[in-house]
């Protein structure tokens, strides 16, 4: 390929070679002469999976889930849970939740003075908190997630 | 009038480990600094035994065996990454933060008297309690010093209730009984030399300092001094730094997990601090204009041969590339090793930092083309290690093996940042 020879000289400006480049997004819609297209203000909207499933980012944190304790509720081995701590835990919440250093996921019942971690599997029994147990419900569950290696 | 509080996380890294596991509840817990060397954080639980900060963790074997305490190596990903999610809490409280370190900030609070400001700090803390479940504490005052005091009351119970201390409703009585109680050398900037030299003049707690005669304190040490006893009654003399400045040093180093004796295991540390640094360097959008590289042997262990060496180097022209840093560096290094002693660490500095479009060139430069492609490729070079994680594209210096990287024996899960890290739940 020649060579191109480029004007210098006072007055005469040139394209700076491997000038870093900016991307910018083209618009999805023609540009109409006439009246604006309808469309026009909907062009960079698209489903976000962060946005449907973390209703609040800064307290939402997530846990992986190991057992079958919980499949009634939907919850299965290898599920990633998607865990609010800004959500005040109420009766019949599913909770992460830390009993005598372990790390649950279960049902919470709070009712009548009781208070139990309630599997959904029938195989599993209840866990009644007794009087003196610490138990710290670390945060509610809101969703869940799974990735499939197809 | 301003106000001011500074909230501080409690036992900040000891409460980030304990936070995801159940088992270090009541736990004592101690975080160890780079290579395992000292405790750098305790839970309050070891505060309560009586250990101190700052002791090496090989003296605390036998103590911590004894009662069962849990050592963690620095888990810095894990702890930064939960600071920023309290920043980001404490930011819904004001539109004006200075996150002062990695477990603390100044906020102002100017504008929100109605709401009470004890309650205000209340609310602060039960949020960043809820939301993370991290204790922080609040202390809020005038100035930035009071500020900082009023934390440091609320920490140690000495005044306010629940973890916060406001000192623009305390009396001035009680304000008087209380800095009458706390040592000068708890203010903020009165550091262990200052601290003696008050104590000579007779100066000994926080009230003497602050109705001292300012005029003599400025003249016996400094502005500085000046303005720390005029923030003391309350007049505001230092503003939030909202906006952090850019850097200008941007350095690497580390102690290494063994000591090294060869030139050849150095240059390759050498030279993976510097490509760490220098892509620091390109995300400020920043140039070097001279790099210093240091190495030096164990000086805690005085039994063996010391040497140490810190040599600065002004380079041509000032640059972002990874390969003309590490040209100079390794020079460096090459001059200032010495054969025969066993490193301990060594780190570089990159020095007279300028922004990108601020360049000189020098009289011999290269050019533009030349730059243009330099450019190209470190983005290149930034672009893929972003993607698949620093390192995964380097310099062959940096070398392959890496023996001389940090010792970090009990390092917790990066719970928060990596997905085969998250924590697992039972479901049993």
């Amino acid at each position: 390929m020649p060579e191109l020879s480029v004007p210098t000289g006072p007055g005469v400006f040139v394209p700076l070679l491997g000038a870093p480049r900016l991307a910018l997004p083209l618009g999805a819609v023609k540009v109409s002469a006439g009246f604006p297209s309808p469309a026009a203000d909907y062009e960079d909207r698209r489903l976000d999976i962060n946005e449907y499933l973390v209703r609040n980012p800064v307290s939402t944190f997530f846990f992986a889930v190991e057992g079958d304790s919980m499949e009634g509720a939907e919850i299965f081995d290898g599920d990633i849970l998607v865990v609010d701590k800004s959500v005040r835990p109420r009766h019949g919440h599913i909770v992460v939740a830390f009993v005598d250093g372990q790390r649950l996921v279960k049902r919470l019942f709070r009712r009548a003075g009781r208070v139990a971690l309630v599997a959904e599997n029938p195989n599993y029994p209840t866990l009644d908190i007794r009087e003196g147990q610490e138990l710290e419900v670390w945060g509610v569950v809101v969703g869940k997630f799974k990735r499939f290696g197809a | 009038m301003p106000v001011f509080a500074l909230v501080d996380c409690n036992n900040f890294y000891a409460s980030c480990e304990k936070l995801f596991d159940p088992k270090l509840k009541n736990k004592p817990v101690v975080v160890l600094s780079n290579n395992d060397g000292c405790v750098v954080a305790r839970s309050a639980e070891v505060k309560a035994l009586g250990i101190p900060m700052g002791v090496p963790w090989f003296k605390l074997r036998d103590e911590a065996k004894r009662h069962g305490i849990v050592a963690f190596s620095s888990n810095y990903a894990l702890y930064a990454e939960l600071s920023n999610r309290v920043v980001e809490v404490m930011s819904q409280f004001s539109p004006n933060i200075e996150v002062y370190s990695i477990d603390e900030s100044f906020l102002e609070l100017s504008g929100f008297e109605r709401l009470g400001y004890q309650a205000y700090g209340a609310e602060i803390r039960q949020r960043v309690a809820d939301w993370l479940g991290l204790a922080v504490c609040v202390g809020i005052g005038p100035s930035k010093t009071l500020a900082k005091l009023a934390n440091h009351a609320a920490k140690k119970n000495l005044a306010g209730a629940e973890g916060v201390c406001d000192f623009t409703t305390m009396s001035p009585a009680a304000l008087d009984l209380l800095f009458s109680r706390i040592d000068v050398g708890e203010v903020w900037g009165v550091g262990r030399k200052i601290e003696a030299q008050l104590g000579a003049m007779g100066i000994r707690t926080v009230q003497q300092l602050r109705d001292a005669d300012a005029e003599l304190i400025r003249t016996k040490f400094s502005v500085v001094v000046e303005r720390i006893l005029r923030e003391l009654r309350g007049v505001s003399c230092l503003d939030l730094q909202e906006v952090v400045p850019e850097k200008q040093q941007i350095m690497s180093s580390r102690s290494f997990g063994q000591l090294v004796y060869d030139l050849a295991e150095l240059e390759e540390a050498v030279a993976s601090y510097v490509a760490k640094a220098a892509e620091k360097l390109r995300n400020q959008a920043s140039l070097a204009g001279a790099v210093q590289v240091y190495i030096r042997t164990n000086v805690f262990k005085p039994e063996v041969p010391q040497y140490q060496r810190a040599v600065t180097v002004p380079l041509p022209e000032a640059t972002s590339d990874t390969r003309v840093l590490t040209r100079w560096a390794l020079r460096v290094l090459r001059r200032i090793y010495r054969p025969g002693f066993g490193y301990h660490k060594a780190g570089i500095t990159l020095m007279n930092i300028v922004p990108a479009t601020n360049q000189q060139f020098s009289l011999f430069a290269s050019g533009g083309a030349v730059d243009a492609r330099s450019q190209q490729l470190m983005g290149v070079l930034d672009g893929i290690n972003g993607k698949y994680g620093r390192g995964t594209m380097r310099l062959a210096a940096e070398g392959v093996e890496k023996v001389w990287q940090m010792r970090r024996g009990n390092l917790s899960p990066r719970y928060t940042t990596e997905w085969g890290s998250l924590a697992v739940v039972q479901a049993r």
